[in-house]
């Protein structure tokens, strides 16, 4: 089955192609755009059963062999990733049909989402490493015409923080494959394996370091986290939501693959990782206290749960990897989610400052229950998704005695729980901002005019069904949290043991 | 406002370029060339267009949106891949056809053929796309 494998890549890349020449015809492309989405959609979903029952699947691109040619490769973490990443991919753009202003969607949305998408999914499926390379330009390029469409100062004053930081990065990340191609003549992850293990160990520990550090940027590690607060909020809400949901576990899954597969270390839970990890858990959380805008305070959250993804893997055992991943999964839709939820509110009121709201649950009690399922999920209270991942990576922190992590694991959590509160008062509760304090215009220029304190608000049905679609799905990984809990067990024992992967890509 | 003798010599030198480009395109298979160079070359001659004449000057002499070109290109480059992928090959395999035809004798066409004429519309496409939006003169 391994012919769909290139599959979600390559639809997207044609879709792109053919929204591009549609261009100005926003309905077609609308079409297109939602087509490429399911099927993409439907594929990932595929590979996903697929994996589950035959194991790894590996196709080599151009019919050339491993390790000469460019390798795509499905095991079972990727395949989930692909999967939740489609999904997002698909409630954000149907929400992007309400939310984006016309100009915005005329000038070039269509097109660069798809490339977008074709750039998430390579990042997934390639194995090898050149080609990861190629895929995160891909995914960067598309993001910084996103980031910046439309061209308000703001976006475009954040974009260049998000495009220098990027590049420099990405300046690294490709000496670092020059680092080990000069190092072991060869670039395909699988047949790197074998060639890595035999350099001498200080070398070996110096190359993984530079991928950690490259790929830390990438998502935003302690402490190489601070573009990310000034870059997300500026951009469009459905934009804001797909960057804040994929863009930077994009990164974590390429720490993970590296650390896991290319530079294991000696097999135990690592103290540097780990003190990376609380370090990104508390200082994202203190962030996110000290703001005053939702999507401001949303985009230091997402760093703060970051550290917990990468606690699963400073573990290093096959349930703190199995935990990482699953809450890898359950952060991307809480989190887009919660996006989604904040350009509602933006939308309705013109801001997105807490000292200008109040009384929205009253007005909008549906967009108040959207919002406050997902929020208490991030903070992890029972039983939502965001508990059963986080029970998952304490009791693992405790089997191994690594009592520090896991206090502080559970004292961010507290601060979340605090942060998320601090939204709910000032946004949801109260009898609405007095008359003075509303804005006299709007923020982005996407937003309506302020309505009267008292009426009642309607979001398009669009953004609604998308985000409502999006608490739904987390709801649901709640509730299946047992089965899928035994799939992300499965992927994180094919990260320990390699022998299936390695067999997928080099055959023998 | 124009020039004599840069009219002149784009008159002369237009469609040679564009012969040319196309030759290299075709060359490119086994001798230097390709669709990018070739597209170069082809933007090239846009360029010296619109160095005389302007914006509105080059939409005239091709008339085309930008955009089309783009993403015809990428759809004969990405559905290369595709096509091989489709026939039960694998996914961007490339093969190569061999005809006899009366005058030339024995042409080879590889697949990679089709994939290098996207190449040249992306490139020509976005040389377009570069004189339409940064090329424009402000209407004062």
């Amino acid at each position: 089955m391994s012919v769909l494998v290139p599959l979600p890549v390559a639809v997207s890349l044609l879709g792109a192609a053919v929204s591009l020449a549609l261009h100005g015809r926003v309905r077609l492309q609308r079409a297109l755009g939602l087509a490429v989405c399911i099927v993409a959609t439907g594929t990932a979903v595929a590979l996903l059963t697929i994996v589950q029952r035959e194991g790894v699947v590996a196709t080599q691109a151009g019919g050339w062999p491993a390790p000469f040619g460019i390798t795509l490769v499905v095991d079972g973490f990727a395949a989930i990733m692909v999967t939740i990443s489609t999904l997002m991919l698909l409630g954000c753009l149907v929400y992007a049909f309400g939310q984006l202003d016309a100009e915005r969607e005329r000038l070039y949305f269509h097109p660069v989402y798809l490339v977008l998408q074709a750039g998430v999914c390579l990042s997934f499926l390639t194995g090898d490493l050149f080609n990861l390379f190629v895929a995160f330009e891909v995914m960067l390029i598309a993001s910084y015409v996103l980031l910046v469409l439309g061209g308000s100062q703001e976006q475009v004053g954040s974009g260049m923080t998000y495009v220098v930081i990027n590049l420099l990065a990405s300046t690294l990340f490709v000496s670092g494959v020059g680092l080990v191609y000069a190092a072991t003549g060869s670039v395909n992850m699988a047949d790197l394996v074998g060639r890595l293990a035999e350099l001498p160990p200080n070398l070996r520990g110096g190359l993984g370091l530079l991928f950690l550090v490259v790929f830390g940027v990438k998502a935003a590690l302690f402490p190489l986290f601070f573009w990310l607060p000034d870059s997300y909020p500026a951009a469009p809400t459905a934009v804001a939501a797909v960057f804040a949901g994929l863009l930077t576990k994009v990164g974590v899954y390429a720490v993970m693959r590296t650390q896991t597969l290319l530079f294991p270390g000696d097999g135990g839970p690592s103290t540097l990782i780990l003190g990376v990890a609380g370090a990104t858990m508390f200082v994202g959380v203190l962030g996110a206290i000290a703001q005053s805008d939702i999507k401001r305070i949303l985009s230091f959250h997402i760093i703060s749960q970051i550290g917990y993804m990468i606690m699963g893997l400073g573990l290093y055992t096959l349930a703190g990897l199995a935990a990482g991943i699953f809450y890898i999964v359950h952060h991307i839709v809480v989190k887009t989610a919660l996006f989604l939820v904040a350009g509602l509110v933006e939308r309705a009121e013109g801001t997105d400052a807490l000292g200008r709201l109040g009384g929205f649950a009253r007005r909008a009690p549906l967009v108040g229950a959207l919002f406050m399922l997902p929020a208490l999920s991030l903070a992890g209270l029972p039983p939502l998704s965001g508990f059963v991942a986080k029970l998952a990576l304490v009791r693992e922190g405790l089997a191994l005695d690594r009592v520090v992590i896991v206090g502080v694991g559970l004292l961010v959590s507290l601060f979340t729980l605090f942060s998320m509160t601090k939204v709910w008062q000032r946004v949801f509760w109260g009898m609405g901002p007095s008359p003075e304090a509303v804005p006299p215009g709007a923020r982005h220029g996407q937003a309506t005019a302020p309505i009267a304190g008292g009426s009642r608000v309607r979001p398009p049905a669009t953004m609604l069904g998308a985000t409502a679609a999006l608490v739904a799905l987390s709801l649901v990984i709640a509730a299946t949290a047992g089965p899928l809990y035994t799939i992300t067990e499965r992927a994180a024992a094919d990260m320990l043991d390699t022998t299936d992967y390695l067999r997928a890509v080099l055959g023998g | 406002m124009s020039s004599l003798i840069l009219d002149t010599c784009t008159r002369a030198a237009f469609h040679t370029m564009w012969v040319f480009s196309l030759f290299m395109l075709f060359s490119g298979h086994n001798a230097p060339g390709g669709g990018f160079v070739g597209g170069l070359i082809a933007g090239a001659a846009l360029v010296l267009r619109y160095a005389g004449h302007g914006t509105d000057h080059v939409r005239r002499v091709l008339p085309v949106a930008p955009e089309l070109l783009l993403g015809t290109g990428i759809v004969f480059a990405a559905g290369t891949g595709a096509t091989a992928w489709l026939a039960g090959g694998q996914f961007l395999q490339s093969g190569i056809a061999k005809l006899h035809l009366a005058v030339l004798g024995e042409v080879k066409l590889p697949s990679v053929l089709v994939f290098d004429v996207g190449v040249y519309l992306v490139v020509v496409g976005l040389v377009l796309a570069l004189l339409e939006t940064l090329g424009r003169q402000d209407p004062q």
